[in-house]
C-alpha cells in the first residue's frame, strides 16, 4: 500500500494568512462605515481605487519577480494595505493621490524588500508619509463632516471632485470644504495646531463648531468604530493585546501629563481624534513590521504612543501615527534583539 | 511565604508558557475498553527498541522459544533484552524496516507463533519486601523495560539515579490528541500502576510522587485517586488540558515549578519522570515476573472501523493492528505511529509495534488536513506565543533557512522539544519543526565533523612525533657505527684532529679557508712553500662529521638524492678523468656507487696530482656518499687546493687527503673551494718552471645545485685568481688546459652564479691580456650554464659584463696567440623573464664588438661566441629590442673595426643573420623575430661547439 509521508505535526490550526488578513479587513468595516457616514461616499471611492491599484501593482510586480500571482495576492495582505491607505487619506483627495500611494506601498515598500514578511516598514504608513510629504495640500484637505458643510456634496460631486478636482458646478475642493460659517475647516488636530500657534486659549480652540464633543464632530465616532473593530481582533486572537494597550496607555499617560502641565488637549481628545484607534489596532499591530517578542511589543507600542504625543504636541504635522510607526519600525530589530525571552531551562531558579 | 514543598502539598500547579489546544479527538478511541488482538502470523522483533545498545542474540534460527523467554542478553551501554512475546519458532533473524521515521532496517528476530502461548517459568512475588534497590533495578533491567511514553529510555538506568530524587513525577498526561492508551490503562489498571509507582518509590525514596493527569480524563483521575488512596505520598494531580503539558519538562514545571536546566536531565533538579505505562510494566515485572512483551496501543482515526485501544504483542505489525480493527484506506492515506503532533508517518504498514509505540493513527484527509503550501512568514509570532519552551520559533526559522548555525544555537535551538506547537499555529503553514530537525541534524553533523577533524589532527601530530622520534633513534643508531666504522678513516680523522686541535679548534670552514688563503699568500711572498695541511685536515674531519649527520637527516628524503648523486658522479667522473690524465699511476676506483665513486675520484685526483708532482702515488679511496653536490664540490676544491699546494711546494705530501666531506652549507663550502682554487692558482703563478701538461681541471660541477649562487661566486673568484696567476706567470708554456668550470647546472636561481662567473671570466680575460706569450692552448671554456634558471636576468647581465671585459682584455692583449677557445657562456636558458637578460646580452655584445674593433692584431683564434641565449622567453619583446640594439651597436663596431682578424665567427654570424630582421621588426613580429634570433644563436652555438671540438682536437 502506498502511504503518504509527511513531517509532524500532522494537524494544523485553521488559521491562515488569508484568514488573518480577512479578519483585519472585516474589523475595519465599522470604522469605514462611520467614516463614510461622516465624510461622504468619497471614502468608499478611495477604497475601491486603492484595492484596484494594490491588486494591479501586486500582480505586476509578482509577474516581474516571477512569483506565483494568485497564491500571493490571495493572502490578502496587499488588500489590507490598500484599505489602510484608503482610510488614511482625505476622502476627496484627487484620484492620483491614492494611486501613487498604493503603487508605492506595494512595489517599493513591500515587494522590493522581498514581499510579504520581508518589508521593514509598514507599507501603508510609508505610502502615507510619502504622500503627506509630497502632496501636503491634498493630503491635509480633509473636509468637515457632512453636516457642517455649507453646501452638501452629492455623490456625483464627490466623484467629480476626486477625479476632476472640481464639482460639476465647477467648485473646487477648497470651496467645497467650506463650513457653514464660511471658514475652511481642518481636522480637529489641524485646528488645535493652528489654534495653539495663534495663541488661542483651549476654550476658544475647543469652542469651534467642529468640536461638538470630545474630539471633534465625527472623529470620535470614527475612532470608536475602529476601537470596536480592534476589540474584535483581540477577541479573535488575530492580534495580541500588547501593542495597542501599550500604545494607548502610553498616549494617555503622556496626554494626561501634558494636560496637567497646561496643555490644550486632554486624554480623551488624543485617544479619539485623528488616527489613534486605527493606528493602535490596525497599523501598529502589523505583524511584519512590528516587534515579535511580547516585551518588545510593549516597548514598541509604548514608544509609538510617546512619539504620537510628542509629534502631535510639538511637531510640525497635525497627526503622528504614520511617523511614529515608521520610526519604531526602524527600532524593531534592536528591540527584538534585546527582548529575547528567557528560554525554558536557561537561568532557571534552582 | 509557603515553601515549595508546602505549595506542592497544597495542590498548587504552575503554568508553562505557550501551549496549544488542538482538537483532542480522545473520544474516538476511549469509548470501549482495551481489546485483545488475535495472534499475528508472525512477529518482527527488532533487537533495538529503545535508546541504547542492542542486546546480544541468544537464539538461533529455527529455535523454538517460549513466551517470555529472553532472546537477547543485555550488555553494557544501556542495553536491554528483548523477550519472546509468544511461544513459537524463530523463523529468521535479519534486518527489517524499523519503527523509526526513516524505517531504517534494523536486525530483527522473526518469530512464528505456535499458537500455544506457552509461558516460560516466571518468578512471581507477593511483595517487594526484602528486595533492595539493586535487586529491583536488576528485575527492571532483565524485564527489558524502557520508557513507554515515547523516547524509550531504559528504565533501569533512570531508576539507578545517582542523584537524590525529591519528586517522582508520573506522567499520565497524555496530551497528544487521539491517544488514549494511558487513559485506558489508568482506568483499567490503576492498581497495578500504583504498585509500580510504589516499586519505584522504594527504589528512589522520593518525598512525594506526583501523578499528573490532564483534566480531560476524569475517569482515569478517579481510578488513580481510588487506587492511591492508601498512600498519602502519592498525589494525583489533575492538570489543565493543554498541549504539550505531557512533555517531561512541561510536566515538571506544572507540578513542581522547577525547570530542568538546558542540556540537563530531570534528576538535576531532583525529579524523575515515569510514564504510567512504564510503571504498569514495572509492576508486572516485579510482581508477576513478566517481562515487557506487550503494550497498549491506541488504534484510531477515521479510517478505522473500531477505533480502540488494544493489547498488542511487541513485534506485531501495524498492518495486523489496522486490519484487526477494520481499516479502509483513503486516497493519500497516512498512517502515523504516535499522535498527530509528534508522531511520524510510516512508509509501510509492515512495521512492528515496539516498546515505545503508543498509537497507530490512520486519519482521513478531513480530520487531519494535509499540509498546505508553505507561505511567507509574516512575523506574526504566533509560534512564539505557542512555544512551551519560550523559544522564538520565527527567528529560529529565519536562521535555519539561512543556515546560520551559530545564531541558531544562540537562540537555543537545542532546547526545542519538537512538540510541533509552532507549526500547528503557523498561519503560513511553515513546517517549522522540520526546519529545526534539519538544522539540528546539520549542527550535530558539523560537530561530529569537528570532533573527527580534531581526532585526525591528533593522530597526525602523534604520527609526526613518532616519526621524529624514530628518525632520532635512527640517527643515534647510525652515529655510533659511523664513528667506529672504517678504522683507517677514523685513525686519519683523529690524527688530523689531533694535529690541528691546538691550533684552531673552533674554526669554521670558511675561516679555515680564508686562513689558508692568507697563509698561501704569505707563502707566495716568502716562497717558503711549506704546505700546511693540518688545518685543512681538521676541516675535513669536521666536515666529514657534519656530512654524516646530514646524510642521516636526508636519508628519508630520497627524492632529493637522485640529482645530487648524479652531480656527485659527474664530479667524480670529471675528477677521475683529470686525475687519470695527469697521474702517472692512476688508481681509478670502480664506480659502483656513484657517490662513493665521486669521493674516491676526488681523492684519486688529488692524489694523482700529488703524484704527478711528487711522484708518489698511494691513492686511497675513502668511501663516502655525497648526497649533496655542493659539499662534494667543496671537498674537491679543497682537494685541488691541496694538490696545488703540493705541486707548488714540490713537497711530498705525507698526508692522504680524504675527501668525503659534505658541507652543510654549500655557500661556505663554495667560498672555501674558491679560496682553494685561488691558492692553487697563486701557486701556479709563483711556480717557476711549471711543468707542461699540468692539466688542472679546476672543477667540473655537473651539479644541479639548489642554490648555486654563492658557489658560483666562489668559483668565479677562484677562476679570477687563477687567471691572475696565469697572467703573471712567465713562460707559461704548458698546455694549461684548464676548463675552469662547467656548470651544467640547472639552478633555480642562477643569477648570482652567473654574475660570479662573469666576473671570473672578465678577470680571466684581463689576465690573458696582460699575459705575455701565452702560447698555451688555454682551453678554457669559462662556463656552460646549461641552466634553466627561473630568473636569469641578473645572470645574463653579469655574463654580459663579463664578456665585455673579456673583449676589452682581448683588445689589449698583444700577441694573443693562444687558441683561447673560450666559449664565454652558453646560457641554454628558458627564462621566465628574459628581458633584462637580453638587454644585458645586447650590451655585452655591443661592448664585445667595440673591443674587437679596438683590438689590434688579434690574431688568436678567440672563438668566442659571445652569447647564445637559446631562450624561449615568455615576454621576448624587450629581449628582442635589446637584441636589436645590441646587434646594431655590434655592427657599428664591426664596421669601424680595423684589422679584425679575430675569428669571432659565431657572434658575427648570428648578428648578421638577425640584423636584417631587426630592421623589419614591428611590435607584433618581435616575438617571432626573437625566436628566430634564438634559433640562429642556437645554430651559431652548435657551430662554435664544433669549432671548439676541432680546436681541442
Amino acid at each position: 500500500m502506498k502511504l503518504t509521508m509527511a513531517s509532524s505535526p500532522h494537524n494544523h490550526s485553521l488559521k491562515s494568512v488569508n484568514k488573518l488578513m480577512t479578519c483585519v479587513m472585516l474589523a475595519c468595516i465599522p470604522g469605514i462605515l462611520v467614516q463614510s457616514y461622516f465624510f461622504g461616499i468619497g471614502v468608499l471611492v478611495q477604497l475601491a481605487l486603492a484595492l484596484i491599484c494594490v491588486s494591479a501593482a501586486e500582480a505586476a510586480i509578482l509577474k516581474v519577480r516571477n512569483r506565483p500571482i494568485w497564491p500571493t495576492l490571495s493572502d490578502g495582505s496587499a488588500w489590507l494595505t490598500g484599505v489602510l491607505i484608503a482610510v488614511s487619506i482625505p476622502p476627496l483627495a484627487p484620484w492620483w493621490v491614492v494611486v501613487i500611494g498604493s503603487v508605492f506601498a506595494i512595489i517599493i515598500v513591500k515587494q522590493l524588500y522581498g514581499g510579504l514578511g520581508f518589508n521593514l516598514f509598514n507599507p501603508a504608513m510609508a505610502a502615507y508619509v510619502l504622500l503627506l510629504i509630497s502632496f501636503p495640500v491634498q493630503m491635509t484637505a480633509w473636509q468637515p463632516v457632512n453636516d457642517l458643510l455649507a453646501t452638501p456634496l452629492s455623490f456625483v460631486d464627490q466623484l467629480s471632485l476626486i477625479f476632476t478636482e472640481t464639482t460639476q458646478a465647477g467648485i473646487t475642493l477648497d470651496a467645497a470644504r467650506q463650513v457653514i460659517d464660511g471658514a475652511t475647516s481642518a481636522t480637529p488636530l489641524d485646528h488645535i495646531k493652528t489654534a495653539v500657534s495663534q495663541n488661542m486659549t483651549t476654550t476658544e480652540a475647543m469652542d469651534n463648531i467642529a468640536f461638538s464633543r470630545f474630539a471633534g464632530e465625527g472623529w470620535q465616532w470614527v475612532n470608536l468604530a475602529y476601537l470596536l473593530g480592534g476589540l474584535y481582533l483581540l477577541k479573535a486572537k488575530v492580534i495580541n493585546w500588547h501593542i495597542p494597550v501599550a500604545m494607548l496607555v502610553s498616549l494617555s499617560v503622556c496626554s494626561a501629563l501634558g494636560f496637567v502641565f497646561g496643555g490644550h488637549t486632554g486624554v480623551a481628545f488624543h485617544l479619539l481624534s485623528g488616527a489613534t484607534m486605527i493606528g493602535a489596532f490596525f497599523i501598529a499591530t502589523d505583524p511584519v513590521s512590528a516587534s515579535t517578542t511580547n516585551l518588545g511589543r510593549l516597548i514598541y507600542g509604548a514608544l509609538i504612543g510617546l512619539l504620537v504625543y510628542l509629534i502631535r504636541q510639538f511637531g510640525g504635522y497635525p497627526d503622528a501615527i504614520a511617523f511614529s510607526v515608521l520610526l519604531m519600525n526602524m527600532a524593531v530589530p534592536l528591540i527584538d534583539h534585546y527582548t529575547q525571552p528567557r528560554t525554558y531551562g536557561h537561568g532557571a531558579r534552582k | 511565604m509557603e515553601t515549595l514543598l508546602e505549595q506542592i502539598e497544597s495542590g498548587k500547579l504552575w503554568q508553562f508558557p505557550g501551549g496549544i489546544h488542538p482538537p483532542e479527538q480522545k473520544f474516538v478511541s476511549n469509548q470501549i475498553g482495551i481489546g485483545n488482538l488475535p495472534l499475528p502470523e508472525y512477529l518482527v522483533l527488532p533487537l533495538k527498541q529503545h535508546i541504547g545498545a542492542n542486546g546480544q542474540l541468544l537464539v538461533n534460527k529455527g529455535e523454538h522459544v517460549l513466551k517470555g523467554q529472553v532472546l537477547t542478553r543485555p550488555g553494557t551501554n544501556w542495553s536491554l533484552p528483548i523477550h519472546a512475546p509468544t511461544s513459537g519458532t524463530i523463523a529468521d533473524i535479519k534486518p527489517m524496516p524499523s519503527a523509526h521515521p526513516s524505517a531504517m532496517p534494523e536486525l530483527s528476530i522473526i518469530l512464528t507463533p505456535d499458537g500455544e502461548e506457552t509461558w516460560c517459568p516466571l518468578t512471581s512475588r507477593e511483595s517487594i519486601e526484602g528486595l533492595d534497590s539493586k535487586a529491583l533495578i536488576d528485575i527492571l533491567h532483565h524485564a527489558g523495560i524502557a520508557g513507554m511514553g515515547g523516547a524509550g529510555f531504559p528504565t533501569y538506568v533512570k531508576a539507578d539515579s545517582a542523584k537524590q530524587i525529591e519528586y517522582l513525577v508520573v506522567n499520565g498526561v497524555e496530551c497528544e490528541p487521539y491517544i488514549t492508551a494511558d487513559d485506558m490503562l489508568m482506568r483499567e489498571h490503576a492498581k497495578e500502576i500504583i504498585s509500580g509507582i510504589e516499586v519505584m518509590m522504594s527504589i528512589l525514596s522520593p518525598q512525594y510522587t506526583l501523578v499528573g493527569i490532564e483534566d480531560n480524563k476524569p475517569q482515569a483521575i478517579e481510578a488513580m485517586r481510588t487506587a492511591a488512596n492508601h498512600n498519602d505520598k502519592i498525589l494525583i494531580r489533575a492538570i489543565p488540558t493543554k498541549y504539550p503539558s505531557g512533555g517531561e519538562k512541561q510536566l515538571i514545571k506544572v507540578l513542581t515549578s522547577k525547570e530542568v536546566p538546558s542540556g540537563g536531565i530531570p534528576a538535576d533538579v531532583g525529579v524523575l519522570v515515569q510514564n504510567v505505562g512504564t510503571l504498569y510494566a514495572v509492576s508486572e515485572a516485579v510482581y508477576k515476573g513478566k517481562p515487557l512483551i506487550e503494550r497498549v496501543v491506541t488504534v484510531t482515526g477515521n479510517t478505522i472501523h473500531t477505533p480502540q485501544n488494544v493489547w498488542a504483542l511487541l513485534g506485531s505489525e501495524v498492518k495486523h493492528l489496522l486490519h484487526s480493527q477494520g481499516f479502509t484506506p483513503v486516497e493519500d492515506q497516512r498512517v502515523i505511529m504516535g499522535g498527530p503532533m509528534m508522531g511520524f508517518t510510516l512508509p509501510t504498514v509492515r512495521i512492528p509495534v515496539i516498546k515505545t509505540t503508543n498509537c497507530i493513527l490512520a486519519p482521513d484527509n478531513q480530520e487531519l488536513a494535509v499540509a498546505g503550501q508553505e507561505q511567507a512568514c509574516i512575523r506574526c509570532s504566533a509560534c512564539a506565543d505557542a512555544c512551551p519552551q519560550t523559544l522564538l520559533p520565527q527567528q529560529l526559522q529565519w536562521f535555519a533557512k539561512g543556515q546560520e548555525y551559530e545564531k541558531l544555537e544562540e537562540y537555543n535551538l537545542f532546547d526545542c522539544i519538537e512538540c510541533g506547537a509552532c507549526s500547528y499555529v503557523c498561519p503560513s503553514e511553515i513546517p517549522l519543526v522540520q526546519y529545526y530537525r534539519v538544522a539540528k541534524a546539520e549542527i550535530r553533523e558539523q560537530k561530529l565533523e569537528k570532533v573527527k577533524a580534531e581526532r585526525a589532527k591528533e593522530r597526525f601530530e602523534a604520527r609526526k612525533a613518532r616519526l621524529e622520534r624514530e628518525q632520532e633513534d635512527r640517527q643515534n643508531r647510525h652515529k655510533r657505527p659511523a664513528r667506529t666504522a672504517p678504522a683507517k678513516d677514523k685513525v686519519k680523522v683523529s690524527e688530523a684532529l689531533e694535529r690541528v686541535k691546538s691550533k684552531r679548534p673552533e674554526q669554521s670552514a670558511v675561516q679555515a679557508a680564508i686562513e689558508r688563503a692568507k697563509a698561501k699568500k704569505a707563502d707566495d711572498d716568502t716562497s717558503t712553500l711549506e704546505p700546511d695541511n693540518s688545518a685543512v685536515a681538521l676541516e675535513r674531519a669536521k666536515r666529514k662529521e657534519q656530512a654524516r649527520k646530514y646524510k642521516e637527516e636526508k636519508a628519508q628524503s630520497s627524492d632529493d638524492s637522485a640529482p645530487k648523486d648524479a652531480v656527485a658522479a659527474a664530479i667524480a667522473r670529471a675528477k677521475a678523468k683529470k686525475a687519470a690524465k695527469a697521474a702517472q699511476e692512476t688508481n681509478v676506483p670502480e664506480q659502483k656507487d656513484s657517490k662513493k665513486a665521486a669521493v674516491a675520484a676526488a681523492i684519486a685526483r688529488a692524489k694523482a696530482k700529488k703524484a704527478g708532482q711528487s711522484e708518489v702515488s698511494d691513492a686511497e679511496a675513502a668511501a663516502s656518499s655525497d648526497k649533496d653536490p655542493r659539499k662534494a664540490a667543496v671537498a674537491s676544491a679543497i682537494a685541488r687546493a691541496k694538490a696545488k699546494k703540493i705541486a707548488q711546494g714540490n713537497d711530498q705530501a705525507d698526508e692522504t687527503a680524504v675527501q668525503d666531506s659534505d658541507a652543510a652549507d654549500p655557500r661556505k663550502a663554495a667560498v672555501a673551494a674558491a679560496i682553494a682554487r685561488a691558492k692553487a692558482k697563486k701557486a701556479a703563478k709563483a711556480e717557476e718552471e711549471a711543468q707542461p701538461h699540468s692539466d688542472k681541471p679546476a672543477e667540473q660541477t655537473d651539479a644541479e645545485p639548489e642554490d648555486p649562487r654563492k658557489a658560483a661566486v666562489a668559483a668565479a673568484i677562484a677562476r679570477a685568481k687563477a687567471k691572475k696567476a696565469a697572467k703573471t706567470a712567465e713562460e707559461a708554456q704548458s698546455h694549461s688546459g684548464e676548463p675552469v668550470e662547467q656548470t651544467d647546472a640547472e639552478p633555480e636561481d642562477p643569477r648570482k652564479a652567473a654574475v660570479a662567473a662573469a666576473i671570473a671570466r672578465a678577470k680571466a680575460k684581463k689576465a690573458a691580456k696582460t699575459a705575455e706569450e701565452a702560447q698555451s692552448h688555454s682551453d678554457e671554456p669559462a662556463e656552460q650554464a646549461d641552466a634553466e634558471p627561473a630568473d636569469p636576468r641578473k645572470a645574463a647581465v653579469a655574463a654580459a659584463i663579463a664578456r665585455a671585459k673579456a673583449k676589452k682584455a682581448a683588445k689589449a692583449a698583444e700577441e694573443a696567440q693562444s687558441h683561447s677557445d673560450e666559449p664565454a657562456e652558453q646560457a641554454d636558458v628558458e627564462p621566465e623573464d628574459p628581458r633584462k637578460a637580453a638587454v644585458a646580452a645586447a650590451i655585452a655584445r655591443a661592448k664585445a664588438k667595440k673591443a674587437a674593433k679596438a683590438a689590434e692584431e688579434a690574431q688568436s683564434h678567440s672563438d668566442e661566441p659571445a652569447e647564445q641565449a637559446d631562450v624561449e622567453p615568455e615576454d621576448p619583446r624587450k629581449a628582442a629590442v635589446a637584441d636589436a640594439i645590441a646587434r646594431a651597436k655590434a655592427k657599428k663596431a664591426a664596421k669601424e673595426a680595423e684589422q679584425q682578424t679575430v675569428l669571432s665567427g659565431n657572434t658575427k654570424e648570428a648578428n648578421t643573420l638577425t640584423d636584417s630582421e631587426t630592421a623589419q621588426l614591428s611590435p607584433e613580429n618581435k616575438r617571432k623575430a626573437a625566436i628566430k634570433a634564438a634559433v640562429e644563436r642556437a645554430k651559431a652555438k652548435k657551430q662554435a661547439q664544433e669549432q671548439e671540438g676541432n680546436d681541442l682536437s
